[in-house]
């Protein structure tokens, strides 16, 4: 059969059992927007950014577990999608990009539009393609999502010449394909688990390390029987929060620069790290050279390169956690740690990280616990980056598996709104609540428009405190409170919103929270809280930058607390 | 941690870009390349690459891997330990006289190099041989005065497990002693 290199494209996206689209047509890429109304299956959204196409596409894929699919035009439309690529590739997010590109006999010439997009994302794809004839765009669009959703995900970029795409070549989509240098390990090698085993059976002192690889491989029963068994207490990183149910006797929360003072000190004593599907950030290890000094370390990830890149392994174990973890679950015994958790509780109860003092302002914390209780904790939670992403990932409690999706190794401003649209696209029966910050909402406010066009019900939580908050906290503690463009001035969000359409409220009493919050779930459609919060409040525990885990500062005490610790059942 | 000369072997895809992608990754990632060395391999569609690099054993690891990460590189291996042999070309071209023009001629033969471009003031040799070969016969035009040198970086594969010790032409001496195959 004939087809254009449009229809092939859109042919593949069905075949790959792609429903919804992210994109921003443009003059390269008209030929493939003309051929849409031929495939009525397919659901593209028009974004405001092509940044919030990617976002969006990475939010959507990062709760499906499908791949994400966005669209750009050439030029700058391609050069927007940058960020979000990035973005993507960071947090091993499946993806894949089509961008159009001049007519082949145009590239190279500094044509309009043109720009090498290929070179510009080479650092940043899992892979990437320009595609030079129409009849090898089957087999690239097949490989494409093939790679982007295997081994570890990550974004994969086609670019599409302008001409290619109304080229008509015979066309069969390709059942089989060729992908010689490409085989990700999925068996761990048994030798390794059989060692990991036996370390993880003669532990003292044992922590657990989860990342978002166990969230891809969705190995949540798996890690549950792996902890439960052995006693071994579960701490996450950022990404690997909602891994393992956050109320479960064994969680001890986050690790890291703003992780709990408990999980920390445990990482500090423990002497048996089992790292899983994570990958030893700077932001989770703090001080690489004093992390864990005690302990030996297992670590569990799908990407060999990952292994031994940011610390010393003890026993590298490459392959799919699920995988992993099921073999390495029979070969563990059935062990306590009583000793281990009650220090662990000591800790906890010493250096309580999330209990909210009593105060006269709106404390952020405040407002995250109050939507934490409106939402019985079931919402799907997407942040922003900044002040307003710790405080979302330290006072929610994550107990369903995938529901905080947030910007972990770029640190995006700006994600949290574009991501939240992917997230209730992928996810229409979640309540979905974007908790951000004035500055990053601001980077990619233009969204409100999107999300009134699809009538999506996003629930916006705006920690609006004038500052750039995490660098002028930064100012303050290193910097002797020189606020150099942290002050931030923004608009009326309440009008903004009321302008695209969608009603919204500002709060600035902490009696007001409570009914703001449930006159923004009773709403239908989307809702924007405005909530005025105290302007310098800080992000504790930290770990100041250059420092180890233990060396972390705690809130100073300034009232008595009045919100209990969460209850361990 | 002290650095050694590490030679990779990568096995790729001959495609448009694929230096790109390496050449990008040394650049990402920091590494230093001493020389890379790329040609067609034994089949079709695939290219073979040499790269030297001077390194600690666990940043060079961590270089094999990235690079074995690359969707077109088929397999990448680090065989500075193994029995290998290696080679490099070098073109160089001495100042040469009629008064100068033998002796260049005789040391050129000592080191089992050719001549294969005579002009009035110079002469180009064509040397093959490992890397010390090369710097010692450089060392010795040196004195004659050198116009241009072009080399090529290492290429290198291991040994096969029942190969001939060397004997006769091309050749590098005793330098490249044959290590004892396993």
């Amino acid at each position: 059969m004939k087809m254009t290199g449009a229809q092939i494209i859109l042919d593949g996206f069905v075949k790959e059992g792609v429903e919804v689209i992210f994109g921003i047509l443009g003059g390269a890429v008209l030929p493939l927007y003309d051929t849409f109304p031929q495939y009525p299956q397919l659901h593209h959204i028009l974004v405001r950014h092509e940044q919030c196409a990617a976002h969006a596409a990475d939010g959507y894929a990062r709760v499906t577990g499908k791949v994400g699919v966005c669209i750009a035009t050439s030029g700058p439309g391609a050069t927007n999608l940058v960020t979000g690529i990035a973005n993507a590739h960071l947090d091993s997010s499946p993806m894949v990009a089509i961008t159009g590109q001049v007519a082949r006999p145009f590239i190279g010439k500094d044509a309009f539009q043109e720009t090498d997009i290929t070179g510009i994302t080479l650092p940043i794809t899992k892979h990437n393609y320009l595609v030079r004839d129409a009849g090898s765009l089957a087999r690239v669009v097949r490989e494409a999502f093939y790679l982007a959703r295997t081994g570890r995900p990550g974004p994969v970029l086609i670019d599409v010449p302008r001409d290619v795409f109304m080229e008509q070549v015979e066309y069969h989509y390709p059942s089989k394909f060729d992908l010689p240098s490409y085989k990700p390990t999925l068996q761990g090698h048994p030798a390794q688990i059989k060692k990991a085993a036996r370390l993880i059976n003669e532990a003292q002192q044992p922590i657990i390390i989860a990342g978002r690889g166990v969230i891809i491989s969705q190995a949540y029963a798996e890690l549950k029987e792996l902890a439960e068994r052995a006693q071994i207490p579960v701490i996450t990183t950022l990404l690997g929060i909602s891994c393992f149910p956050e109320s479960h006797v064994l969680s001890y929360g986050m690790l890291g620069m703003h992780g709990m003072a408990s999980a920390n000190l445990a990482v500090d004593a423990t002497d048996l790290v089992i790292a899983i599907g994570m990958r030893f950030d700077d932001r989770a290890t703090a001080k690489v050279s004093a992390f864990a000094p005690r302990a030996r370390i297992i670590h569990i990830d799908i990407d060999p390169a990952e292994i031994g890149k940011n610390v010393r392994v003890d026993v590298p174990i490459v392959g799919d956690v699920k995988t992993v973890l099921k073999e390495l679950n029979k070969q563990t015994t059935t062990t306590d740690h009583i000793e281990w958790l009650e220090q662990l509780e000591e800790w906890r109860r010493q250096h309580p990280s999330t209990d909210i003092r009593d105060s006269q302002g709106l404390l952020p914390q405040f407002v995250v616990r109050k939507i934490y209780e409106a939402t019985a904790g079931e919402a799907t939670i997407v942040t922003g980056v900044g002040q307003n992403q710790m405080w979302a990932a330290q006072y929610y409690w994550y107990d369903k598996p995938n529901t905080l999706i947030s910007s972990g190794g770029l640190g995006t401003m700006g994600f949290g709104l574009p991501a939240s649209i992917g997230v209730k696209v992928g996810r229409p029966d979640s309540t979905v609540w974007c908790i951000d910050g004035d500055g990053s909402f601001q980077m990619t406010i233009q969204e409100l428009a999107t999300i009134q066009q699809e009538r999506l019900a996003i629930k916006i939580a705006i920690m609006n405190n004038g500052y750039l908050g995490m660098v002028r906290q930064w100012q303050e503690l290193f910097y002797e409170r020189r606020y150099v463009a942290t002050p931030l001035s923004g608009p009326n969000y309440v009008k903004v919103a009321d302008a695209y359409g969608i009603p919204g409220l500002r709060v600035t009493r902490k009696e007001d929270v409570v009914p703001a919050i449930e006159q923004a779930m009773a709403e239908p459609g989307p809702f924007l809280i405005d909530f005025a919060i105290e302007p310098e409040e800080n992000v504790y525990p930290m770990v100041p930058p250059g420092a180890s885990l233990v060396e972390l500062m705690e809130e100073p005490k300034k009232e008595e607390a009045i919100w209990p610790q969460r209850s361990t059942p | 941690m002290a650095t050694t000369k590490h030679t990779l072997v990568a096995l790729v895809e001959d495609k448009p870009g694929v230096l790109n992608r390496m050449a990008s990754l040394f650049r990402r990632r920091g590494f230093n390349i001493e020389s890379i060395a790329v040609g067609h391999s034994e089949m079709p569609n695939m290219s073979r690459m040499t790269i030297v690099v001077d390194g600690a054993a666990n940043m060079v690891e961590q270089l094999r891997k990235q690079l074995d990460k690359l969707v077109v590189t088929v397999k990448v291996s680090d065989i500075t330990g193994d029995a290998m042999v290696a080679r490099e070309l070098a073109l160089i071209k001495v100042k040469a006289t009629s008064a100068t023009r033998s002796e260049i001629m005789q040391i050129v033969d000592i080191f089992r190099a050719n001549i294969v471009d005579v002009a009035s003031d110079s002469v180009t040799v064509e040397a093959t041989g490992d890397e010390d070969k090369i710097d010692s016969l450089l060392s010795l035009l040196r004195s004659f005065g050198i116009r241009e040198i072009s080399r090529t970086g290492r290429i290198a594969m291991t040994r096969g497990i029942s190969s001939q010790p060397e004997t006769g032409k091309g050749s590098s001496g005793t330098r490249a002693r044959r290590r004892k195959v396993a």
